[in-house]
């Protein structure tokens, strides 16, 4: 009856859970800060906005959650004995995890190429932090996923597989508030 | 008393309680000059008071976090110190220092001097010949421990206790950085002082407090360590991007002000998770311990840490509220709290706990100590609402309407008098508590709990 019991009935890594709950908390707190600063300038913020690439970011979307379905899948086929299969699924989903990068690299040079900075508007402010913070969690989950590919335990799998769906919820959170919300 | 080499402890815990009766006493001093303000103004001017109150508060907490340190590793590992030589030796080279500290800043010697005079900053404020022997004595102390760790048992509550530790000697050394640009010397300033008191000294914390529990309620380890191992992850995760809320206006770049703002919101939390843990272990415990003033100070120490350190820093850690409250006596306010909350009270709890202990004797003078623990807390408290209600008036007058300074400090002059009042109170209860460990030698009534031999 101990409020233990609950805690023990949580699937994987408990401190994993605090990390996500934490990540999600600052994630949120920024959005939250990000919608409040944005009511004192609705313009400013839809003008700043429109220098975004919509189209990248909604090809990052399709990459970041086909890589979760990869590390989804992993943990499947680890379970079901198919340990070749798990691998080469969590590396695909590191891969992907790349691809991401790669894309959000190539919208950052184009900001810098037009001189947008963290000081040109508040927009980009917050643009950079959580799409920086988001990636370099991105970058941190790749690293992840390759250390349970090679270590792969289904405990260790598990725990980068919701490492990983974290990073991925957190993307689809900033997604439509930052790029599309009009 | 189970390992004969715990008795190390009794020297660094003598050191800091008289360290810590001059730091009170160098408060009220302080206080004294708020409301007397050229009150010595010749012989000990006020900046001098100030820093001898602040730099003797850090060097007696970390005294008796050493002495907490030989006090418990050899327990938890199962083995004798690596060597008490070693940790006399160390304890020698920090009084040679403190008193180093003290005769220089006060007598202002060496003026100049590369190496033995004051290097003329605000904070880490010592002559190198001092930093580099705290070098020397962190160098040893951590040889100590690690070996006696290293050859012994390993449990969650040694290794959370070393890596707090190392963090502590490690981020030191950023003090022998002293750049000539005062944003870059904060800057660097607070990788010091805020990874200490936010970052490494709550996993110094969490695992005292951990061991407390485990010897008075008698919950089970495997319990205890699932807590301390939440606690230390919320501890860094806020701790160190929080960092960020000493950056909103010394010169650097505007997105500390989010970053800051939103990690050290969170800071709340495991201080928050350190009160529950101390209250569940408690309710949850069968042991009925003797020492019921350790119990008192444990409890006393994760209450009002949520309160100083969590919830009157959060009070103006968001760069909103602090772009007015900054650097007024509200920043006092929770500066008193939280270091007497969280880093006094873990102190005075685990000497509560060890001087019965290391004396060989049962625990006496329960009422005499817990007599203290009230007097001492509610003059802190008091002072904190004193300092927090002066603030407010402050922050308004100077900061929203704009009057000058010193008009300022002629109209809150009334809370610095109740500053002083309850400052003399905390000073009796610290000059009770040192009385009440050492002196007694009978309990004043009796007691008619059953008791349950300690682990």
């Amino acid at each position: 009856m101990s409020g233990s019991s609950l805690i023990d009935e949580l699937p994987g890594e408990l401190l994993m859970w605090v990390l996500i709950i934490s990540e999600l908390l600052v994630f949120g707190a920024g959005l939250i800060a990000f919608m409040g600063v944005r009511l004192t300038d609705p313009t400013g913020f839809a003008e700043a906005q429109s220098h975004l690439h919509r189209t990248g970011a909604a090809l990052n979307t399709a990459v970041l959650v086909t890589s979760g379905y990869l590390a989804a899948m992993a943990l499947h086929w680890r379970q079901t004995e198919r340990g070749k299969a798990a691998r080469f699924s969590l590396i695909g989903a590191a891969l992907l995890g790349v691809v991401f990068l790669i894309i959000k690299g190539i919208e950052y040079a184009d900001k810098a190429a037009q001189g947008i900075s963290f000081e040109t508007h508040p927009f980009f402010l917050f643009y950079y932090l959580l799409t920086g913070f988001h990636a370099a969690h991105v970058l941190a989950g790749v690293g992840v996923l390759l250390l349970v590919a090679w270590h792969d335990h289904p405990r260790n799998i598990e725990a980068g597989a919701q490492f990983w769906h974290m990073v991925d919820l957190v993307w689809i959170m900033l997604f439509p508030v930052i790029y599309l919300l009009g | 008393m189970k390992y004969e080499s715990q008795k190390v402890a009794y020297a660094y815990f003598a050191f800091a309680m008289g360290l810590f009766a001059i730091q009170v006493i160098g408060g009220l001093l302080a206080g004294l000059i708020y409301v007397f303000p050229n009150f010595l103004a010749d012989l000990l001017p006020f900046n001098i008071v100030r820093m001898l109150h602040t730099n003797a508060l850090i060097v007696w907490l970390i005294t008796g976090f050493f002495g907490a340190a030989y006090f418990l590793i050899p327990e938890e590992a199962e083995r004798e110190i690596h060597s008490p030589t070693l940790a006399y030796a160390q304890l020698a080279i920090l009084i040679l220092g403190t008193l180093g500290v003290v005769l220089t800043y006060t007598f202002n010697l060496f003026e100049g001097n590369w190496l033995l005079g004051k290097e003329g900053r605000e904070f880490l404020e010592q002559p190198k010949w001092v930093k580099a022997g705290i070098v020397v004595a962190a160098l040893i102390f951590l040889y100590n421990v690690s070996m006696t760790v290293l050859k012994g048992k390993k449990t969650a509550i040694t290794n959370i206790l070393l890596l707090g530790l190392w963090g502590l000697a490690l981020l030191f050394l950023f003090a022998f950085y002293n750049p000539g640009n005062l944003s870059l010397d904060k800057q660097y300033w607070w990788y010091v002082v805020h990874l200490w008191v936010e970052g490494v000294w709550e996993l110094i914390m969490a695992s005292i407090l951990a061991y407390l529990m485990l010897k008075l309620t008698g919950v089970d380890r495997e319990v205890v360590e699932k807590w301390l191992y939440v606690i230390v992850a919320a501890a860094l995760f806020s701790g160190i991007l929080g960092t960020g809320h000493h950056y909103y206006w010394i010169g650097t770049p505007a997105y500390w002000q989010w970053i800051g703002s939103i990690f050290s919101s969170l800071e709340v939390i495991p201080f928050f998770a350190m009160m529950a843990f101390a209250f569940v272990m408690v309710w949850k415990g069968r042991r009925d311990h003797p020492n019921k003033a350790a119990l008192l100070w444990s409890l006393g120490c994760a209450t009002l840490a949520f309160f100083g350190a969590g919830v009157w820093g959060f009070l103006h850690t968001l760069h909103g509220v602090n772009y007015y409250t900054h650097g007024t006596q509200i920043t006092a306010a929770h500066g008193h709290l939280a270091f007497y909350g969280a880093y006094v009270c873990l102190n005075l709890a685990i000497f509560s706990y060890a001087m019965p202990i290391l004396k060989n004797r049962d625990p006496y003078n329960q009422v005499l100590n817990m007599g203290s623990f009230w007097l001492m807390s509610s003059g802190m408290v008091f002072m904190t609402f004193v300092l927090t209600f002066g603030g407010t008036v402050q922050t308004h007058m100077q900061r929203v309407v704009g009057d000058y300074f010193m008009d300022v400090q002629d109209q809150i002059a009334i809370f610095y008098w109740m500053r002083l009042g309850s400052g003399v109170v905390v000073v009796l209860g610290a000059l009770l508590f040192i009385y009440s460990l050492w002196v007694p030698r009978k309990e004043v009534i009796e007691s008619g709990a059953a008791e349950t031999p300690a682990e």
